[in-house]
Parts: structure tokens; C-alpha cells; sequence
């Protein structure tokens, strides 16, 4: 396998982005990443995408795509594992190029989730569930989630404040982040007296619904060398993992044995472990989700991700910062686009251009992309390369 | 409509029919073509009792389409005695005075349905082991 | 040969609502309905509750109790004046969760509150007739009363569902009568939500005419007189009827207290004189003599001479006991989510 490069990256301001169209997403997404690659070569395309079908009623984006970028004719692909599609894309088009299929892939994430009301979007995303033994009685993921993080405060004693503190950290995050959707601060109070959803998560424990899309292109580091715009920043391990779509199928509902092995898989290929990694951007989907999947890393013990958030150890100055982008929560989650934007942030970190939310001797991120309930799983491990 | 995707449920819903691993001996709820414990292929039926602990539970306030009316309500995984964890919605309760490790039983209940004159959805729900 | 039940179940709603929470909305003097109808409240069938799932989970109690195979049912009929659909049994869904399909009959019955007994006629005579081992009888109900209407105070919710057989009885019957007349006292069309009813004209040429011409045809046929009886159930649309009814033929209080529920229950409607003959097989010992009477609006009146045997007292407690369920664990709704679970008021489409 040929050394990777990521040698551009882009993506637009998140949020309710009512005069931009799925395809509008995507192009404008993708074009600033080949402007900032300073590259006008795309040999392949993979789009993470998780349900045009139902937000748009949209499917065959490998056809529409590459067409609109003007890259017709291009070989492309959309790859799908619900909120891991866009985590999914970038190993796609990692294959590409390592495998020699390919000297330049592009992965794109996309997701347009405001063309459908409320309760559409909420049942698009159901379909990350098992539809007939969960979907079907009445949870939504709010609800697993809950049913997790109610689990996980009974065994651990984790609290309500500890919840608050991963969006409080998040936002403050997100606050020096541009591009983020929700870039305000929020308090623990803010937080624990939001409107409630499934108990005990509410309304601001949840990633907001978003329009938004993100792109990076990868070539092989001897390209990129010869290139020479950007430090060059290599994709050093990738892991994937699955487990049980349904939550009750777990032998124990506390553990997501897809983010730990995806881990392990990603830290064996770059042959380094998690005290190697400096940073990462991980799937909050919903406070609890960064508290586990911190325990599932094991970045921390398990029941340790609640204090550890508290404590700041994951804030920007922290032993070990999460979500210097401002994760999920502030940043948005266009769910396809997600997997995508979390590359998008640990290169700019690792290229030292991270403005105001740059983590100080940034030289190995990881992303933590997850579908579902945890269902699926795929991490990256990048490096900066002299 | 989604008349026989509901249909071909049956089993399940109605019966709390699960499959029981000829070699191996694990249960599968619902009912699966490939064991996921020992890879072996041949199942006989069962039905779980519906009897079991609540492992963890949720109250949902903010409800999918459909079940807007009923919220808030309660939605638990319940290990059953058979050692098979399945989720439902627990019914005939005070949510607020749910706790884990209460003993449920099952009831035959109403789930949902598709509109006022589209078809009826029954499965299982937990309630309180009070005897009723 | 002899027929009777092998088994009985019911199922009743927890949740209730009393005559004053509704009277309070209308404006209606509720200690003149508590007393002109003998009833304080009401059981209230839960949002995802319907007569296909009382009777399911009234049948499984039946089972419990019945202790057969249930592939040997060859018939299961429910009667019910609120079956879930117009169009598409309840019995399918019964035999579906009772696992006894496909070598099963089924059909739903309708005649108003004698659905029930109508059921439980047919069941006892297909095994009667040698041509089944098993046949399920019940008869469950959620009926409405219009807001404000005197029914809306009694109207209710519950079932009772009997497994009936050749042996290993806990009550044997002695003998049926029907005494049935087409009387327009209470009805309600195809597209109506609500029923209506004729008002005073439900009394004498209505209840009364046809509950006692089935008593006293019924008597007659067995030569047997009131006091035979150990218990006596009526329909009991409310709790003065089947007391002022009784009275008048001839039976004393002792014989129809345990089986008259409408004061704490309402009126179940096709189940209401089986929970009334549930309740008193709960209660009875074994060899004494019941008597049941339902009463249909359209109109009819089933009679049952039942006599209870030894094995009732094995099996009584293998299933929920009715008092358990009418007393237990009882959650009283105020008139806002009571209408809500009734569907009375809806948000728009």
C-alpha cells in the first residue's frame, strides 16, 4: 500500500442553509477543497451521504456529483453507514490511492436536512436504528442514547453536570470556530435546564439538525511533496469496526465494542497507542456519546469520562483535547458531512492553522466517526510529516 | 402502505417467537438465519416468557411521528429470564416511578397505526408485575 | 354429553375516572347520577388498549387457567359492539397471538352487549356437537357514551374470555335460553361515532321485557325456581337495573352482590355479565348454581344454568383474580386525558 496524503480541505459555514441545494453543497464543499489543494485533478469520487433518499428524495449522487463538480464521466461512489458515511467516504478514497486504483481521490460528505420538516428528518434518522425491534416501539435516538447514559450514570454515578460540561466545553469550542453552526456559549445551567427529550438527555445534550457538506482530497505523499502548498499531513492508520445495530444486543449496553476495536485497528496500522495520540475529534452526538466513546478509546478508564470532562481535561489546554472544532454539538451535524469535517479540523490543526482553537504542538489527531448507537465505526489516525 | 412488512412480524410480535440455537444453544430475538454466537445454522422456536428485569429505561418527551399523543412515555431494555434482552415501551406505569431492576411482564398492546383508516399495529409492551 | 368452561380470563383497563370529574364538566349533579345509576366510576381503556388486546390478554388468562393444548381450539369467536375494525376480524388477531393458526374458526359477533354471550352460546355447542375438543367464547368491549350523554357515564372498558370443553370443567352447564325480538331501544349506524338510544323507552319494553322473558322461559325449561340459585349475574348497564330486576323476579341481594361490578367498573357492555360471571367464579365453591343473564339492545337475552365443579378451586388462582383487577392498583384520570385517551378530542391532521 502507498503512503496518503490529505493535500486539501474544505468546507462552507454549517447551519440552516436554505439557498443551498444538496448538489449546491457538495460542488461548493469540494471546490474549495481543490482550491485549497491548489489541485484541479480528481481521478475518483466518494460521497458520504447517509440518506439523500429520504431528505431529498435523492438518491445515485455518484452520477450527480462528479457532473456538477465538472468532473463528469469520473469514477464515483456514494458510501453509506449512517452518521459514519462521511468517515466512511475517507477510507473509501484512501483505498483508492493506496491501492494504486487512483493518484487523487476525493471524499465528500454531504447532508441537506431542512428541505423535510421535523418529523421526517427525525424518522430519517431513525433508519440508523433497527427499524422493526426499535424504531418501531417508540424510541428515537435521543431515546437510545438516554437509555445508554441513564445505563452509565446508574453504574458509574455519572452526573447531569458532567453531561453539561462535554456541550459547555464543545461550545466554547465552537465559539472560536467560524464555521461553526451554533458558535455561542452556553452554560452548564443553559444546558441541564433545556427542554427535556428523552429522559434524562435533553434538548441541549443533542447535535442540532444541519445542512452543511465537507471535502478532502487525498494523493500519495510523494505527490504531495512535489506539490509542496501545505505541511504534509499523512493518514498514518484507519480503523473499521461494527457491532449489534440494535442497542439490547449488546452483551453489555455500556460498551461499544465497534469504536474499541475500530481503535485498536487504527492505532496497530499507524503502530502507535493512545497515549501517542495528542487530540481528537470524536462523535458527540449527544453528550453521553463523548463521555463513552473517550472510555471506549480508552483515553480515559471506563466511568472516567464524566470527571475527566469536568476536570478540563479534554478543553482546548487539556491533557488530551476533544472536539477542538466544537464537535457535533456547536459545529452542526449534517450527518454525512460529520466524518468529513472532523478530517477537515485535525488537518487544519496539524497544519498549525487552527487560528484561536489551535491545540499548542498539535502533531497526531484522531477521528472518531460512529453510525447509530455505535453500530458502526471508523477511525483515523493522521500525522504531521517534516 | 406497509401492510406485509408488519405482517411478517408476527411471530415476534405477537408471539414473542425466538429462535434457539440447535448447537450452541443461545437465543436470538428476533429470529436470525445465522447464529451470531457459533456461526451454526439451525434453529428451533421458542417463546420467551415476557417475564424480566428492567436493565435501563428512557421517558421520551419529545416522540417520533405517531406516538406524539402518548408522550411522555417509557421505553426500557428488559433482560428476560430466558437471559434475551429485547426493547418496548412500558405501558401502565408512572414513569417517574420506574426503577432498574423492577420486575415487568408483557402485555399485548396497541403500537401504533398507519392513519385513521389504515392498518392496526400489535406487539408486545412491558407493564409492573403487580399480578393484573 | 356434558359442556362447560375449562377455563376463564379477563382483562380490565387500570385506569378510571369517576362520576364527579365528569358531572364537574357538564354541569351535571353528580350525586343524583351516583345514586339514580348505583355507580361511583369507571375504567378507562388505555391509549394503546382496544378490544383486540383486552381479549388477547383475557384469553391468555383463560389458558392459564384451562391448562389444555391450545392447538385443540377449533373455534374462537369474540363479541364486541367496538371490534378494533369495521371490516377484518378481531378473531384472527385472538387466534394469531393465541398461536392457533391456521386450522381455526373464527367470525366477530355483533349484538350490542349480548355479543359476548352469543360467543360463549356458539362456543359451548360447537363442543356440544362433537365437532371440536375446544372453542373460545369472550366478549370485550371499549365503548363510547357521547360527551355529556348519561352513557358517557357508564360507558367502560374490559373483557372476559372463556374456554369451553367436554372435561376437566370448572363449571358445567346445565342448560341456555335465548329470548331475543327486534326492539329499537339502542343502536348506532355504520358511520356514527357515538350511538343513540330511546331514552325511558330502554326500561320496561326493553331490559325488562326481554331479561325476564329469558329468566322465566328459562326457570320453566329447568323447572327451577329463584331460590335455587346460589348466584345470579345480570347485564349490568348500570348498578340499579340488574339490583331493581332481580329483585322484582323473585332473587334476594346475597345471590347477585358478587357478581353486579358496574358500581366500581361501568358498563363493559359485550363483557359485562362474563366479568360478572368471572367475578363469581372467583368467589364460588364448588357444586353451587349460577345463573347468568345477558341482555343485547336490538334486543336479546341469553340465559346460562351453570353449576361450578371441584376443579375450580384448583385452578382459580392460576390467573388474576377480577376483584384483583378492578381493585388493584387503580390510576383515576381527571376529564382533560380522559377525553385525550378516548379520542374525544384530537389535535388536527
Amino acid at each position: 500500500m502507498r503512503d496518503i496524503a490529505i493535500i486539501g480541505i474544505g468546507m462552507m459555514k454549517w447551519g440552516e442553509l436554505w439557498e443551498k441545494s444538496l448538489r449546491d453543497l457538495a460542488v461548493e464543499a469540494s471546490l474549495n477543497c481543490l482550491a485549497d489543494a491548489g489541485v484541479d485533478r480528481v481521478d475518483t469520487i466518494s460521497i458520504g451521504c447517509m440518506s439523500g433518499g429520504i431528505f431529498n428524495g435523492q438518491e445515485h449522487l455518484a452520477s450527480m456529483i462528479p457532473d456538477y463538480l465538472g468532473f463528469k464521466h469520473t469514477p464515483a461512489m456514494r458510501v453509506e453507514s449512517a452518521c459514519a458515511s462521511g468517515g466512511l467516504a475517507v477510507r473509501t478514497a484512501f483505498l483508492e490511492v493506496a491501492s494504486g486504483m487512483a493518484d487523487y481521490a476525493l471524499a465528500v460528505g454531504v447532508e441537506k436536512m431542512t428541505d423535510v420538516g421535523g418529523g421526517e428528518a427525525t424518522y430519517g434518522l431513525a433508519t440508523a436504528s433497527d427499524q422493526d425491534y426499535e424504531a418501531f416501539h417508540g424510541i428515537n435516538f435521543p431515546g437510545l442514547y438516554a437509555l445508554m447514559a441513564r445505563a452509565h450514570m446508574t453504574r458509574y454515578g455519572t452526573t447531569r453536570e458532567q453531561l453539561a460540561d462535554v456541550a459547555v466545553k464543545n461550545h466554547r469550542n465552537g465559539n472560536l470556530n467560524p464555521l461553526a453552526q451554533f458558535p455561542s456559549l452556553m452554560t452548564r445551567e443553559q444546558v441541564m435546564s433545556s427542554v427535556m427529550v428523552a429522559d434524562p438527555i435533553r434538548l441541549m445534550d443533542c447535535s442540532p439538525i444541519t445542512d452543511g457538506a465537507a471535502a478532502v482530497l487525498l494523493t500519495t505523499v510523494e505527490e504531495a511533496r512535489k506539490i509542496k502548498k501545505h505541511p504534509i499531513v499523512v493518514i498514518s492508520g484507519i480503523g473499521l469496526a461494527t457491532d449489534t445495530i440494535a442497542l439490547c444486543q449488546r452483551k453489555d449496553i455500556l460498551k461499544l465494542p465497534a469504536i474499541e476495536l475500530a481503535g485498536q485497528r487504527a492505532l496497530k496500522m499507524a503502530g502507535k497507542t493512545i497515549r501517542d495520540i495528542n487530540f481528537a475529534e470524536v462523535h458527540d452526538c449527544f453528550t453521553i456519546a463523548e463521555i463513552m466513546v473517550m472510555e471506549a478509546l480508552g483515553i480515559v478508564e471506563p466511568g472516567q469520562g464524566g470527571p475527566a470532562t469536568s476536570a478540563g481535561h479534554t478543553a482546548l489546554n487539556g491533557k488530551f483535547p476533544i472536539n477542538p472544532s466544537g464537535g457535533l454539538k456547536s459545529k452542526g451535524h449534517p450527518v454525512g458531512a460529520t466524518g468529513v469535517a472532523q478530517i477537515y479540523e485535525v488537518v487544519s490543526q496539524l497544519r498549525g492553522t487552527s487560528g484561536k482553537r489551535q491545540i499548542a504542538d498539535a502533531k497526531v489527531g484522531m477521528t472518531q466517526n460512529m453510525g447509530g448507537s455505535g453500530g458502526s465505526c471508523v477511525i483515523h489516525i493522521l500525522e504531521a510529516k517534516s | 402502505m406497509k401492510v406485509a412488512k408488519h405482517w411478517r412480524e408476527t411471530p415476534e410480535r405477537y408471539r414473542l417467537e425466538a429462535g434457539k440455537c440447535k448447537k450452541c444453544k443461545h437465543i436470538n430475538f428476533p429470529q436470525r438465519l445465522v447464529c451470531p454466537e457459533c456461526g451454526a445454522k439451525e434453529f428451533e422456536m421458542v417463546r420467551l416468557s415476557g417475564k424480566g428485569k428492567l436493565e435501563t429505561y428512557t421517558v421520551i418527551h419529545t416522540a417520533p411521528d405517531g406516538f406524539a399523543d402518548l408522550a411522555p412515555y417509557a421505553v426500557g431494555i428488559v433482560e428476560l429470564d430466558e437471559g434475551v434482552k429485547i426493547l418496548a415501551q412500558i405501558t401502565d406505569c408512572n414513569p417517574a416511578e420506574l426503577k432498574i431492576g423492577d420486575q415487568l411482564i408483557t402485555k399485548f398492546r396497541r403500537i401504533n397505526e398507519e392513519g385513521k383508516t389504515g392498518m392496526i399495529m400489535y406487539a408486545y409492551k412491558f407493564v409492573p408485575d403487580f399480578g393484573l | 354429553m356434558d359442556v362447560g368452561i375449562v377455563g376463564y380470563g379477563t382483562q380490565i383497563p387500570r385506569y378510571r375516572i369517576k362520576v364527579e370529574e365528569i358531572a364537574k364538566v357538564w354541569g351535571a349533579d353528580a350525586p343524583s347520577y351516583k345514586r339514580g345509576l348505583n355507580l361511583n366510576e369507571k375504567s378507562v381503556p388505555a391509549p394503546d388498549e382496544d378490544v383486540a388486546t383486552l381479549t388477547v390478554n383475557a384469553a391468555r388468562n383463560a389458558l392459564l387457567r384451562a391448562g389444555i393444548n391450545p392447538m385443540e381450539i377449533g373455534a374462537v369467536y369474540v363479541g364486541s359492539e367496538s371490534h378494533p375494525y369495521a371490516v377484518k376480524p378481531t378473531g384472527t388477531i385472538l387466534a394469531e397471538a393465541l398461536g392457533i393458526c391456521p386450522h381455526v374458526h373464527t367470525a366477530d359477533f355483533e349484538f350490542a352487549c349480548k355479543a359476548g354471550t352469543e360467543a360463549m352460546f356458539v362456543a359451548l355447542h360447537l363442543v356440544k356437537s362433537g365437532v371440536m375438543k375446544y372453542a373460545i367464547g369472550a366478549g370485550s368491549d371499549t365503548s363510547q357514551g357521547a360527551p355529556g350523554d348519561a352513557l358517557e357515564y357508564s360507558a367502560s372498558a374490559g373483557s372476559a374470555a372463556f374456554v369451553m370443553g367436554a372435561d376437566n370443567l370448572v363449571a358445567e352447564l346445565v342448560d341456555t335460553h335465548c329470548f331475543m325480538t327486534d326492539t329499537p331501544d339502542f343502536w348506532r349506524r355504520e358511520q356514527a361515532h357515538y350511538p343513540e338510544h330511546g331514552g325511558r323507552f330502554t326500561g320496561e319494553p326493553a331490559y325488562w321485557k326481554h331479561v325476564s322473558g329469558a329468566v322465566n322461559a328459562m326457570l320453566k325449561k329447568a323447572n327451577m325456581k329463584p331460590e335455587d340459585f346460589n348466584y345470579i349475574i345480570f347485564h349490568q348497564p348500570n348498578g340499579k337495573f340488574p339490583a331493581q330486576t332481580a329483585l322484582k323476579l323473585g332473587f334476594k341481594e346475597p345471590q347477585f352482590r358478587h357478581g353486579l361490578l358496574t358500581p366500581v367498573l361501568g358498563n363493559t357492555y359485550s363483557a359485562s355479565s362474563p366479568l360478572g360471571l368471572a367475578a363469581t367464579l372467583d368467589i364460588a365453591k364448588p357444586g353451587e348454581l349460577i345463573l347468568l343473564v345477558s341482555y343485547g339492545s336490538g334486543a336479546g337475552s341469553d340465559a346460562f344454568i351453570f353449576r361450578t365443579t371441584d376443579r375450580l378451586l384448583k385452578v382459580r388462582d392460576l390467573a388474576p383474580l377480577v376483584r384483583k383487577q378492578l381493585d388493584e392498583h387503580k390510576v383515576y384520570l381527571e376529564y382533560g386525558t380522559y377525553a385525550k385517551f378516548r379520542r374525544k378530542i384530537l389535535k388536527p391532521e
